[in-house]
């Protein structure tokens, strides 16, 4: 199971590495998409829930995006065959896509988020582990459910049509958490304690649906 | 074999539905804040709750189906969601209305059951969307039943989620803390509840009924008439392999 895991992994990481495509295309997005919130806003710069608000629609969109290519390769190259043929456990797929999906998105904050900083931000941040905490829980989340949605959708003909439809309305209760945990970092109202457990229920709840249906995506 | 009993529960439907709304109309008392608008209680609650359970019934369905790989959980969870979504059409609609009456606004973005059951309503419209696309008919029948799933799941977080992002939430008319609805409005309100549920459940044997009865149809046609069928038009609906 870890070499399997491993040995996807790894595969995504070179593909990637290679010929660079999905990571700087969500970070060029994120980029345009603060220029688009500036003009659209009107606002030079931004505080407080609407700061959080913009970062997080962004960092959403985003990961669409990404979500969107994850197995478009695997599909149009054979990797499901290739895949499927191997003695070993299916999770380990949704492992890799999953763990392969969330340094994808940690790279894309690595852009995004100090882009955001200098661009768009207003008032210096505080308590920036707040923001770290809420990007950390988040990713998470994206990852299961973004995995299990870029499976969901690449067999089907509207693949670019399904991906942002499926995945926006899952991914509410995460941003609801995400926006509320990091506001504060930006000058917005304080966050309750609960929202770090929100998120953490989310990311458990469709970790355990995502490794319980993975397999039934597979079967062929 | 769906198409049992149907005339019983028509008429069972009929009786109680309207016995509920007469109750609702004429033994209920008025509220006292919202006047008659307030009525409109005993047509948009039930409906929500009995979208919300015929979407996680579909979500039953759909493990069923994954468990035993038989077309005919395919099918029941298909239709499940189908007639949610036409349900959930009607309680968006209903609240809306009622949002308007009490609060003048046509949608409030304070009222997180309705807000919760916008997204779940927006979700589950992908639901045929994501059917019609996949072109084989096993693939789209698994596929559907993990999206059934997933999204059952979701159901319980969202509104989790979405009710404590509140700061403030509007007065609730079952959880006040002097013990809630009026005794009468509670008998109204049951009669209702229980009207619309086997509303639900008749137009669910209904369109079962339809969709094997159709399925029949086509087989006998094609030991009629050989290969000479024309290929069916391509739909969401699952297909019972002539049972």
């Amino acid at each position: 199971m870890t070499r399997a895991v491993n040995a996807v992994l790894r595969r995504d990481l070179r593909i990637e590495t290679r010929t660079p495509q999905v990571v700087p295309g969500m970070a060029l997005f994120a980029v345009s998409a603060f220029v688009v919130f500036h003009f659209a806003l009107q606002q030079r710069s931004v505080e407080g829930n609407l700061a959080a608000g913009v970062l997080w629609v962004t960092l959403l969109l985003a990961a669409v995006l990404g979500i969107a290519r994850q197995f478009v390769a695997d599909r149009e190259e054979g990797g499901f065959e290739g895949f499927l043929l191997a003695p070993v456990d299916r999770t380990a797929l949704l492992v890799a896509k999953a763990a392969s999906l969330f340094l994808f998105l940690v790279a894309l904050e690595i852009v995004a988020v100090p882009a955001f900083l200098v661009m768009l931000l207003g008032p210096s941040p505080v308590e920036f582990w707040r923001l770290l905490l809420a990007l950390l829980l988040a990713d998470l989340g994206i990852a299961f459910v973004g995995t299990l949605v870029g499976a969901l959708a690449v067999q089907s003909r509207a693949r670019d049509l399904l991906v942002p439809l499926l995945a926006l309305p899952l991914l509410i209760p995460l941003l609801i958490g995400a926006v509320k945990l990091s506001a504060p970092v930006f000058g917005g109202p304080a966050a309750a304690a609960r929202w770090p457990w929100v998120l953490a229920l989310y990311d458990l709840v469709f970790g355990l649906v995502a490794y319980a249906v993975f397999d039934f995506l597979l079967e062929d | 074999m769906y198409g049992t009993r149907l005339r019983a529960f028509s008429l069972a439907t009929l009786v109680t539905l309207t016995g509920g709304f007469a109750l609702a109309a004429f033994y209920a008392p008025e509220d006292a804040d919202q006047g008659f608008m307030q009525k409109i209680l005993y047509l948009h609650v039930p409906l929500a709750i009995v979208a919300l359970c015929g979407f996680v019934f579909g979500a039953v369905c759909a493990i069923q189906h994954l468990r035993t790989g038989e077309s005919r959980w395919d099918l029941r969870s298909y239709v499940a969601i189908h007639m949610s979504l036409i349900f959930g059409a009607g309680v968006l609609v209903t609240g809306s209305i009622w949002a308007r009456a009490s609060w003048g606004h046509w949608w409030v973005w304070d009222e997180p059951t309705l807000v919760s059951f916008l997204i779940v309503f927006l979700l589950y419209a992908t639901y045929q969307p994501l059917r019609f696309s996949i072109e084989d008919r096993d693939k789209q029948a698994r596929y559907a039943s993990v999206f059934a799933i997933t999204a059952g799941a979701f159901v319980p977080l969202n509104f989790l989620a979405v009710r404590l992002a509140q700061s403030y939430t509007h007065p609730r008319v079952f959880a006040t803390t002097d013990g809630g609805l009026e005794p009468r409005m509670k008998v109204a309100f049951y009669a209702c509840l229980l009207g619309m549920a086997l509303l639900y459940a008749t137009l669910w044997k209904y369109e079962m009924a339809s969709k094997n009865t159709s399925a029949q149809i086509k087989a006998l046609r094609r030991r009629l008439a050989g290969d000479e069928v024309p290929a069916p038009r391509r739909s969401a609906a699952p297909t019972l392999e002539s049972a």
